[in-house]
């Protein structure tokens, strides 16, 4: 007549009035043995497994990015030491030069007070050595000018001067005045 | 006589026996008929579909998990935070379920020989707005009391304390005697007139274009097959939304069980 289910014969036939709101009580059997089934395994078993499964999913987003940050900081950390330990170095390269510069310093004054003195003490030694080649020069001399004096005195004046102690006075006092006439000529 | 009516003359329309299927075989006494059979076929497949998406969840999830995951998230994200907030993802455990099988059954309408959805059937949606209905009670006395229950639902707060005369007898027989009806009838009502609608112009082409072909019946035969076509793209979309309003009523009712919403 219509539709090709009902030519099939699936349809019953010439039902009188049907009232649709009216539930078949084994169909409500069916529908809800269906329905607790699909619960079962889905409300039982499956959610739970995907809500799990989506959990760990976000544990391991968020552990990754945890651990990505801990690695992070962890780098950030080591570069710190690593620079506090280069500027300690550079402080210690610094107070070494420092202080190897101050030590040559003071190495150079050494030494050159030691040269100084030195070569005072050598001017010293050779100043002493000179007054005593002077002193025994002049000793020396004393003596010969005062006998190379009398000498000649005794030649000029002919005269004999042969008392020993007033010749000695005589040449003495000629001498210490030469002397003073020297000193007061300088 | 003008000229539909000469057309249609021989035409019968699909009418209410177009719900009523002659029994296929029987098991004792049980009668069983397609929309029983369909109704298992929408458990095996739901269970299927899951199983193979779930059974073995990865943290990188492969094929059909993606298609499932999408599915999951959909109704929490959709039907379950929208009420039920934080509690969603515990009452996954039946809206999932619930969204499915009202939905694969509906679908049913416009799967080649199957064509016919479970949920025109009443049995069907009422079973399972009375499940809701009694989760809806069973939640609702174990987190208000059963008059904690009575009072939250009846008794809106900050009103004249005349209104409440009108007020508790309105929201008493709304709450608890005519939403479960509503939340079946809804779903039956709206995949019946689809699949009578689908039917009515499948008969029209039929009828005009195969059994009794006239060249003034030619144009309206086709009308009938262009709008069958029109009309089935339609009901893909009402399935969907019926069986997403299904469950967001669902999770609705259970949320106004675990606390007052007023």
């Amino acid at each position: 007549m219509f539709l090709a289910e009902h030519t099939v014969g699936l349809l019953a036939e010439n039902t009188e009035n049907p009232n649709p709101l009216l539930p078949d009580v084994a169909e409500m059997v069916v529908g809800i043995f269906a329905f607790l089934v699909v619960l079962f395994f889905l409300g039982k078993i499956l959610v739970p497994r995907i809500q799990k499964a989506l959990e760990e999913r976000t544990d391991a987003i968020e552990g990754g990015i945890k651990r990505a940050e801990e690695a992070q900081a962890e780098a950030q950390r080591t570069l710190e030491q690593y620079q506090t330990q280069l500027a300690e170095a550079r402080q210690e390269a610094a107070r070494i030069r420092e202080e190897a510069r101050e030590q040559g310093a003071q190495i150079i004054a050494e030494l050159r007070d030691q040269a100084q003195a030195e070569a005072q003490r050598v001017i010293d030694q050779a100043h002493a050595q000179i007054d005593a080649d002077r002193q025994l020069a002049f000793t020396q001399l004393r003596a010969e000018i005062g006998q190379l004096a009398v000498e000649l005195a005794g030649r000029v004046v002919g005269e004999s001067l042969e008392d020993e102690s007033r010749r000695r006075g005589t040449v003495d006092r000629f001498l210490d005045e030469l002397e003073d006439r020297a000193r007061a000529g300088a | 006589m003008s000229a539909p009516h000469v057309l249609a003359k021989d035409f019968e329309a699909p009418g209410l026996w177009l719900f009523q299927w002659k029994p296929l075989f029987h098991i004792g006494p049980v009668a069983v008929a397609k929309p029983m059979v369909l109704s298992l076929l929408v458990m095996v497949i739901v269970v299927a579909f899951f199983w193979a998406a779930f059974a073995k969840p990865k943290i990188v999830p492969r094929g059909v998990q993606n298609l499932g995951e999408v599915a999951y998230i959909f109704v929490r994200d959709e039907m379950g935070r929208p009420f039920l907030g934080k509690d969603a993802e515990k009452w996954m455990r039946l809206l999932v379920p619930l969204f499915f099988f009202v939905w694969i059954g509906n679908l049913m309408s416009v799967i080649p020989f199957a064509q016919f959805p479970v949920n025109s059937r009443i049995a069907f949606p009422m079973v399972l707005a009375v499940l809701v209905y009694v989760t809806f009670w069973v939640v609702g006395v174990k987190n208000q009391g059963f008059f904690g229950l009575l009072k939250n639902a009846t008794m809106p707060p900050d009103l004249p304390v005349a209104l409440y005369f009108i007020v508790i007898p309105i929201e008493f027989v709304s709450t608890f005697f005519i939403r479960p009806f509503t939340h079946a009838v809804r779903l039956f009502a709206n995949m019946f007139a689809g699949h009578i609608l689908i039917a009515l112009f499948a008969t029209v082409g039929f009828h005009f274009l195969w059994e009794k072909v006239t060249p003034l019946g030619f144009g309206v035969g086709v009308l009938g097959v262009v709008l069958t076509i029109a009309m089935t793209a339609f009901e893909l979309f009402i399935q969907a939304v019926q069986a997403y309003v299904f469950t967001l009523l669902a999770a609705f009712y259970i949320s106004a069980g675990l606390h007052a919403d007023h």
